[in-house]
């Protein structure tokens, strides 16, 4: 059985950028060990020489006329935004302390 | 006003046509419709009153000018609210998009409108697509009309939903795993999932880009084919689009609908029967499955061996994109921004974590977690990297299969519809439920769900899926439509119509 501890659980939602409460670490860590012994069987399902699909249809590059066309004003663009200044989107800042 | 609401939407198309009715009255019995269904049944999480009605007083217009902008202009829809939709809000059933207003319309929105269709409103759904029962929306669930204490089926429960209780004639879903299908199946409704790159992506929010499909909920299969038509074929805006001519779904449902199968070779998937499928649902699948041999259909059993890892695949596949997909909402330029707690000018990144916690909800959540691990170093070729090699097996499996039939069918859902809350923190049990539809959507293939029956057992709609060839879209339609028209004839009407009347009464 994969093992999954809530450590690591605390480290991927780290990774992802999610605050996991402690109450929601107890509570999700338990799960995703569940759902991980019920996919185990993958690791054993197809050999060596398959090689892999990531999808489903063969892609190929799909390229258009370099021209311009129209899109979203700036007033649009920004229109959802949580915070605007200077018709620009404002974030926190950005950097960690020194 | 009631009888309008019944009516398929192609027959309110003839209706438009020949004046018997305008677009605004139809409209109007709709909307008069959800007043009074959808306080119980919670179908919708937005409707557009003044803007569907405008909708329809041009859609009139442009009939009485004798200049409509397509047979069904009038004739109105709902939308699952994954789609965006210019100047209506569009959540995806989260709290991240609460109140998020799109400054652009999706191809298939825009299709919609461009074919004169005006737009109800936004349909309810699991959270970000994620979930087979309308649960893990944000929102509050959706209920079954069949069964207000039982779910709508998922993510796009609340388009089947709203179709099932004649609050729209049709509707739009979007599928990744089986959220049109299964949908369909648990509320006596049809849909269809077209081919992978059939109907355009542009305006989707994102789930899985390499499974995510959007298609018609409807209530009968050439009403299905008939909305196919008006949202599918290439979109330049979307390079995963098709670039050929969609078949002629059309044609193919109107063909099917002669009941005559001579000639059509049928493959039962054995790895889809049995075993984990409920009593009723495989009586009523087996009886679908007799129709049509009767109906001269020539019927053979097919393996697909690697259909058994197909859940495994999916649930990692799914993730890892969805993880990926959704560090877009990042609390910068759209959607909620929550502020941590307790720390004085928090950077962009403590204010990304504290707005994903805030935002998202639990399965969202523990996809993400999950689509992180199947992604880090020393579980990737473990996990995610034999996830694609199974998905390289199951085409391999469809593909032998498709030497030998014209079509697979199976059960579309393994049980019916469960009750409200039984499943909700049981994720395994969960995902279950999209045993069967899984492979189309791993496979890029197209798939259909018809209303099959009613289990004994429970009295609840059960569904048949028919899956074909990617491009043979038209081959769906064709044995889809078939099959509504030997069942109907054995029932005596529709499925639907032997649905409990809702009373109106506010959930």
């Amino acid at each position: 059985m994969p093992e999954i501890t809530r450590e690591e659980v605390a480290h991927l939602a780290d990774l992802a950028r999610i605050d996991l409460s402690d109450a929601e670490l107890d509570h999700l860590a338990p799960q995703l060990a569940v759902i991980l012994e019920s996919i185990a069987s993958i690791r054993e399902a197809a050999a060596d020489d398959v090689p892999p699909t990531s999808h489903a249809l063969p892609l190929t590059n799909v390229f258009r006329e370099d021209v311009a066309r129209p899109g979203l004003t700036a007033e649009q663009a920004l229109s959802g935004a949580p915070e605007v200044e200077l018709q620009r989107f404002s974030v926190p800042r950005i950097l960690g302390e020194a | 006003m009631s009888d309008l609401t019944r009516r398929t939407a192609a027959e309110l198309a003839e209706a438009l046509a020949s004046g018997d009715t305008s677009s605004v009255e139809l409209t109007e019995a709709h909307l008069d419709r959800i007043t009074y269904v959808d306080g119980e049944v919670h179908a919708f999480l937005h409707v557009d009153t003044d803007g569907v009605l405008a909708q329809a007083r041009a859609a009139d217009d442009r009939r009485a000018a004798g200049t409509p902008a397509s047979g069904l202009d009038g004739v109105p829809i709902a939308v699952k609210d994954v789609l965006a939709t210019q100047g209506l809000p569009t959540t995806c059933g989260s709290r991240i998009l609460e109140g998020w207003v799109p400054p652009y319309d999706a191809t298939v929105v825009q299709r919609l409108r461009r074919a004169g269709l005006p737009i109800l409103g936004k349909t309810n759904m699991d959270e970000f697509a994620m979930g087979s029962s309308t649960e893990h929306s944000a929102y509050g669930p959706t209920h079954n009309p069949w069964d207000l204490d039982r779910i709508p089926g998922g993510s796009g429960g609340g388009s089947a939903a709203a179709v099932a209780a004649f609050e729209a004639p049709w509707a739009i879903g979007t599928d990744t795993g089986g959220s049109i299908r299964q949908p369909g199946a648990v509320t006596g409704t049809v849909g269809m999932k077209p081919t992978y790159g059939g109907v355009s992506r542009y305006g989707l929010i994102a789930l899985a880009n390499s499974l995510d499909q959007a298609g018609p909920v409807t209530r009968t299969v050439l009403d299905a084919a008939l909305l196919h038509e008006v949202i599918g074929g290439h979109d330049p805006l979307d390079s995963t689009s098709i670039d050929q001519p969609l078949p002629d779904v059309v044609a193919a449902a109107r063909h099917g609908a002669d009941g005559d199968m001579t000639g059509v070779r049928v493959g039962v998937v054995k790895e889809l029967t049995g075993e984990g499928y409920q009593v009723g649902v495989q009586a009523r699948f087996d009886e679908a499955v007799q129709l049509l041999m009767e109906a001269g259909a020539e019927v053979v059993e097919v393996s697909c061996p690697s259909f058994v890892h197909a859940l495994a695949a999916y649930y990692l596949i799914l993730p890892a994109e969805a993880s990926s997909n959704l560090a877009r909402f990042d609390a910068m330029r759209y959607g909620l921004r929550v502020l941590p707690d307790g720390i004085d000018a928090p950077s962009a990144e403590e204010v990304m974590r504290a707005t994903r916690d805030a935002g998202f909800g639990d399965e969202v959540k523990r996809r993400i977690i999950l689509g992180t691990y199947a992604l880090s170093s020393g579980y990737y070729d473990a996990y995610y990297g034999q996830a694609q090699k199974v998905r390289t097996l199951i085409s391999r499996d469809f593909q032998a299969a498709f030497e030998q039939v014209d079509v697979l069918v199976s059960p579309t859902a393994p049980t019916t519809a469960f009750r409200l809350g039984e499943k909700l923190d049981d994720p395994v049990a969960m995902y279950l439920n999209d045993l069967a539809t899984i492979p189309a959507n791993l496979a890029g293939v197209p798939g259909i769900s018809v209303p099959s029956g009613l289990a004994e057992e429970d009295g609840l709609p059960t569904g048949v899926q028919v899956l074909a060839p990617a491009m043979a879209d038209d081959r769906v339609y064709r044995v889809g439509a078939a099959l509504e028209t030997l069942l109907t004839d054995r029932w005596g009407g529709p499925l639907l119509a032997r649905a409990p009347e809702l009373t109106g009464a506010t959930a």
